[in-house]
């Protein structure tokens, strides 16, 4: 399971001197057709890996241009330029402001929108003034033509003195000929787009000299950003402060002078090169659409139906492969026990493959998720969605994005934690990741179930409305107001490390990409089941082995005892098996810890058994009933119905019915709010890149479980 | 051209267009702002169109070098008008 860990260095082996570029970097701006460029390019060939301190990932791929020439391409954040407002833009500069790391790039491509040439000719313009030998990849050009937008290429090409592609990234057009180029010694452009003001001379002269950098352009970035740059040292850092302070250097002001001084060198080029026909004929067709799909009625009617629709699939269609994965492997396990025997083969199966078979069965759900989710960003419509919903969402310290990952929570929060990527703010986006598995999963269901059928009457108002449905409907409400207020709560006390914009491109309609949309599909299962997977596995062995084993002989004396009482009763064979391992769970290690923690959990009205269950739990909840029935040795037959009986029945010492409706209640309380899934956190880990993130989630979450649990169990009984 | 405009009521800003009304940029108030929205093409002089408004009021849309831009209320504040 070690084998996407860590960020792949594609070593290129040096394939002799036929190898002229060795990295490549793909910049440009965001729906620029970046990530389809970067798929034609390297096709399932891709590596994702880390940023340091971001969460964006690191796609890199290698692509080959010939039969002996390979390139690795490494496919940077989507920006509007060199000046990032965002961490995960960071990346960027990072990476080409360190002319001195082994990752600098030889090459890069820049991609541009044809039909929106200006704004995306920014950015390159400041990645041509730092020399780096660069290509333009002037994508959707048939776009362009349809809106009337005609691009004299041969004039770009001379204006901006690099290779210019026309192509289309969707259908792969151009492809071949950026291959080509891509092979050759390229040179960077003789063009300077931007030169310095005088006065700013003698700051970047003193920068470049102490650096050893090759352009001015450069050296400013330096002045402008020293506090960004990963790779200056401390004292580096202090050293440029202090000369920019000498200097009187306003770093707002000379970004906005250079911004309007490369805007008015890039119209006067495009004069020439760009003829517009017609215009607005796109925009034309995306205004009528949104006139319906952003309507103050039906945008949201119709929402709200594909997030039915969403949501159905996540819960209905999956179940069917979901059911499949479960058969597979309790059929697998079950050839290997009838076949095999020992200790190991307990560990591999019960432990292991049930680890595996936990980690497999969400892949599913991820991949209907994130289908739906690809297409809907493909097409244009998250933007739309992210329109209607900012409002409201904002006042409670959220997103118009986060609505996707909270309303897939219920599903499931493992896909919906993942979803919360598309949010670009950091603070929005922890937020959302922090609330969402407050929102009460599918996994809750059984353990909701079998407790409300246990304490609420099957009573019927009006004659529909069924007490233990609006129940359940009250405990996915609370969930819900939960996630909210824990976001209110969030937006005070985190600190925003950037400001929050809403200033983006509202994206035209567009066909999704299907191949964009397949290899979104396989980069998220494969993510999840590599990176969540080990974390989810290896606690999945733990909770076995604590299950499993007890301390000294402890197992052969329960075993002992089971076969005593059973003769006492006159007990079956199963029955008597039943009653062994319900007495080795009581005497494992998991018994013993639930036995310690009873002093703890006695004032939210639980025994240690309960314990047991709740401390398995943590390996997810669904297995609540699981071990209920094991205690209880109620044996294979896990039924809600068998389950209900056998648990009402229980007695406490004064021979009333243990679980009363303020135990019940408590319970259910107590796993609506507790953080018990291994998955949530291992994937919450890897979303944040940090430990930090689920840790607090699960004090928090369970201490607020703790704290609900208590005042619903004293307020009921 | 991040000249301060404290009787801002006076003068009028992207917010206050209605829908199909086109005005002329003449500067933008809040300079952090400011260079992520002249990085988008709000430069003085550039003619925008309030383009449509969210169901709630807000967020709204303009159109600015025949692109379509997305923009909150109060960022919208801050793109003053000639």
């Amino acid at each position: 399971m070690t084998v996407v860990t860590q960020p792949e260095i594609v070593e290129n082996p040096p394939v002799a001197a036929g190898n002229p570029v060795a990295r490549v970097a793909l910049v440009g701006n965001p729906n620029s057709g970046k990530t389809s460029l970067f798929n034609q390019l390297t096709g399932l060939n891709q590596k994702v890996g880390n940023f340091p301190g971001v969460t964006v990932d690191k796609k890199t791929g290698v692509c080959q241009l010939s039969a002996t020439q390979k390139v690795q391409i490494i496919d940077l954040p989507g920006t509007y330029s060199l000046y990032p407002k965002s961490l995960d833009e960071r990346v960027i500069i990072d990476l080409l402001y360190d002319p001195a790391s082994q990752h600098y790039p030889d090459l890069v491509i820049v991609t541009a929108d044809a039909s929106n040439l200006k704004r995306n000719l920014l950015l390159f313009t400041q990645l041509a003034d730092l020399k780096i030998p660069a290509i333009l990849a002037l994508n959707m050009v048939d776009v362009a033509e349809k809106e009337g937008v005609k691009i004299d290429v041969p004039a770009l090409h001379k204006g901006l003195g690099v290779p210019v592609i026309p192509m289309n990234a969707r259908k792969g057009i151009g492809i071949a000929a950026l291959k080509i180029l891509m092979s050759q010694q390229l040179e960077a452009t003789p063009v300077q787009f931007y030169t310095l003001p005088q006065e700013l001379r003698p700051l970047t002269d003193t920068i470049k000299a102490r650096f050893g950098l090759n352009t001015d352009y450069l050296a400013l970035h330096y002045a402008h950003q020293y506090r960004s740059l990963k790779f200056l040292t401390a004292e580096e850092a202090d050293w440029i402060e202090a000369l920019v302070q000498t200097h009187e250097f306003k770093s707002n002001v000379a970004q906005a002078d250079e911004t309007i001084a490369r805007y008015t060198y890039i119209n006067e080029l495009l004069l020439d090169v760009v003829r517009v026909e017609r215009v607005e004929k796109d925009e034309k067709f995306s205004n009528r659409l949104d006139q319906i799909l952003t309507h103050k009625v039906f945008g949201y009617l119709i929402f709200l139906a594909i997030l039915f629709l969403v949501f159905q699939a996540i819960f209905t269609w999956a179940s069917y492969p979901m059911d499949l994965i479960d058969q597979g492997f309790a059929s697998l396990n079950g050839l290997i026990q009838d076949n095999f025997n020992g200790p190991l083969v307990n560990l591999l199966t019960e432990g292991i493959i049930a680890g595996l078979g936990g980690v497999l069965v969400f892949v599913p759900q991820i991949a209907i998720l994130f289908a739906f989710i690809a297409i809907l960003e493909e097409t244009g419509y998250m933007a739309r969605v992210t329109f209607m919903m900012d409002k409201i969402m904002r006042k409670f310290g959220l997103n118009g994005k986060s609505v996707v990952p909270l309303i897939s929570g219920v599903a499931c929060a493992v896909p919906a934690v993942m979803s919360a990527r598309t949010i670009e703010n950091w603070k929005d986006r922890m937020i959302t990741i922090f609330v969402t598995p407050l929102m009460s999963c599918s996994a809750r269901i059984p353990v909701y179930t079998v407790l409300i059928a246990l304490v609420v009457p099957e009573k019927y108002y009006f004659g529909f409305l069924n007490l233990q449905g609006i129940v359940l409907m009250g405990l996915y409400l609370i969930g819900f107001l939960a996630a909210i207020f824990s976001a209110l709560l969030l937006k005070v006390l985190l600190k925003a490390r950037e400001r929050s914009y809403f200033i983006m491109e509202f994206p035209v309609y567009k066909m999704p990409r299907w191949k964009n949309v397949g290899i979104t599909i396989v980069e998220k299962s494969k993510a999840f089941v590599f990176e969540a997977g080990k974390v989810i596995v290896a606690i999945s062995v733990i909770l076995w082995v604590l299950a499993s084993y007890g301390p000294g002989n402890s197992f052969e004396k329960a075993e002992q005892k089971a076969i005593v009482e059973a003769k006492q009763q006159n007990l079956s064979q199963t029955e008597l098996d039943n009653l062994i391992s319900s007495h080795q769970l009581e005497s494992s290690y998991a018994g013993v810890i639930g036995r310690t923690i009873e002093p703890v959990i006695a004032p939210l009205g639980y025994n240690w058994k309960i314990g047991i269950a709740l401390l398995t739990s943590f390996a997810a909840r669904e297995v609540f009933v699981g071990t209920m029935s094991t205690i209880y040795s109620i044996g294979e037959e896990e039924n809600v119905s068998t389950i209900k009986n056998k648990l009402m029945m229980e007695k406490d010492k004064d021979g009333n019915p243990y679980f009363t409706p303020a135990r019940s209640f408590s319970l259910m309380i107590f796993y609506l709010f507790a953080m018990q899934c291994v998955s949530t956190l291992a994937v919450v880990r890897r979303e944040t890149k940090s430990w930090m993130w689920p840790l607090a989630q699960l004090i928090y979450m369970s201490g607020l479980a703790y704290v609900m649990a208590f005042i619903t169990y004293q307020l009921l009984s | 051209m991040q000249k301060r405009v404290e009787e801002h009521n006076d003068k009028k800003s992207v917010r206050d267009l209605k829908i199909g009304e086109y005005g002329t940029i003449c500067c933008l108030k809040d300079p952090e702002m400011g260079l992520k929205l002249l990085e988008m093409g709000c430069l003085p002089g550039t003619q925008v169109k309030l383009n449509s408004r969210a169901p709630l009021g807000d967020p709204i849309t303009i159109i600015v070098n025949d692109y379509t831009l997305s923009l909150r209320l109060d960022e919208a504040e801050t793109i003053m008008l000639k």
